[in-house]
């Protein structure tokens, strides 16, 4: 059972990592990172390391996503490439 | 030149995906990071540090060094966000009129500079226009902020007995004060936690962290060797370094907490902390 939790789990990591890397819109991107971040913090706290998966929660789809926020309503939301 | 980028991407991957054949199987306990070290953490690190939670034993009293450094990171990656992102003094290019927003209508006045600024409790100075007028967002977030620090706090006390730490928890406070400036507006954030303020914290946390390991010298032990720290704290060694593990988790939690709230600062108003998000 946790075995196939954790498969689809990395399938949706795979997803949203693949989607923030190509995503033209660094909103949408910055998004996608966050829920890339908490998919990891699942990751993590299914093998037991809930410590990691904490400050993955806090740090990863907490701040930083907050950060990036910030960044692009500062700056662009197009990509130039 | 993408052809070349993709092939030596796909060469990499390749190796290491034939590297990743070799590695031990997951949870193998004959494995080379299972067999040395980890036993003895997990066999002695209640014992000597009476620390419940082993991770927070090896992060703060067995690999202390690596957290010392791990903080000064921190604490650097603010200081490099101001010296890249602050700019002093007025904007020449942006307006200085004042905007107020009488509540009760809706209607906002622009004051030009040297006009009279109306003093009463129904306007409300905002930073723009299109700033709307949230009654549900700011008194959600005004009810929330404290059980939020409160929760921030607990996690770093009670970071060597259950999952959480200096980081975790200086995070959740730097978020909460980053959630006070998002609903409400920068100038009354700085207000409560000013730029000075996050500056000090910063680097008193780090000061916390290394002074407790220089105490520690100080005491005739190892740098960072908590149990020199037990005449001070009137316990026996092995309690001193739990008490010293909370003391370097306080120091941690002072850094990263203002950390997180400078360079939020810094990024959210582009230097100019005249308007934020």
């Amino acid at each position: 059972m946790s075995g196939q939790l954790d498969m689809i789990i990395l399938l949706f990591v795979i997803i949203s990592g693949i989607g923030a890397i190509t995503v033209r819109d660094l909103l949408g991107a910055a998004i996608l990172f966050g829920a890339y971040s908490f998919l990891m913090c699942l990751l993590w706290a299914i093998m037991g390391a809930v410590d990691v998966a904490f400050t993955e929660a806090s740090v990863g789809a907490g701040v930083s996503t907050v950060l990036f926020v910030a960044a692009v309503f500062r700056t662009t939301r197009r990509t130039k490439d | 030149m993408k052809l070349v980028a993709l092939a030596s991407a796909l060469l990499c991957g390749t190796i290491l995906l034939f590297g990743t054949a070799e590695f031990p199987d997951f949870g193998d306990p004959d494995s080379p990071a299972a067999s040395h070290v980890s036993p003895r953490y997990i066999e002695e690190a209640m014992a000597e540090t009476s620390a419940p939670n082993i991770v927070t034993a090896v992060l703060a009293d067995y690999r202390g060094f690596d957290t010392l450094f791990e903080t000064a990171v921190v604490f650097s990656a603010a200081m490099a966000c101001f010296f890249l992102l602050r700019i002093f003094g007025e904007d020449e290019r942006r307006p200085s009129e004042k905007l107020y927003r009488h509540l009760p209508t809706g209607i906002t006045l622009r004051i030009d500079p040297g006009g009279k600024v109306p003093d009463s409790p129904e306007f409300e100075r905002i930073d723009g226009i299109w700033i709307p007028h949230d009654v549900i967002v700011k008194t959600t977030t005004r009810l929330i902020i404290p059980f939020i620090q409160l929760f921030g706090l607990y996690v770093i006390a009670h970071g060597h007995h259950s999952p959480g730490g200096g980081f975790q928890g200086g995070v959740i406070l730097g978020a909460s004060v980053i959630l006070y400036a998002i609903s409400q507006n920068l100038r009354q954030a700085l207000g409560r936690m000013g730029e000075a303020v996050s500056a000090v914290f910063c680097a008193a946390g780090v000061f916390i962290y290394a002074g407790a390991g220089a105490l520690c010298l100080l005491m005739g032990a190892n740098f960072l060797d908590y149990s020199g720290l037990a005449p001070l704290f009137g316990v026996d060694a092995i309690q001193a370094r739990s008490l010293g593990i909370l003391v370097v988790e306080i120091g941690v939690g002072l850094a990263v907490m203002s950390a997180m709230v400078w360079i939020y600062y810094n990024l959210a108003s582009m230097g100019r902390h005249q308007e934020g998000l």
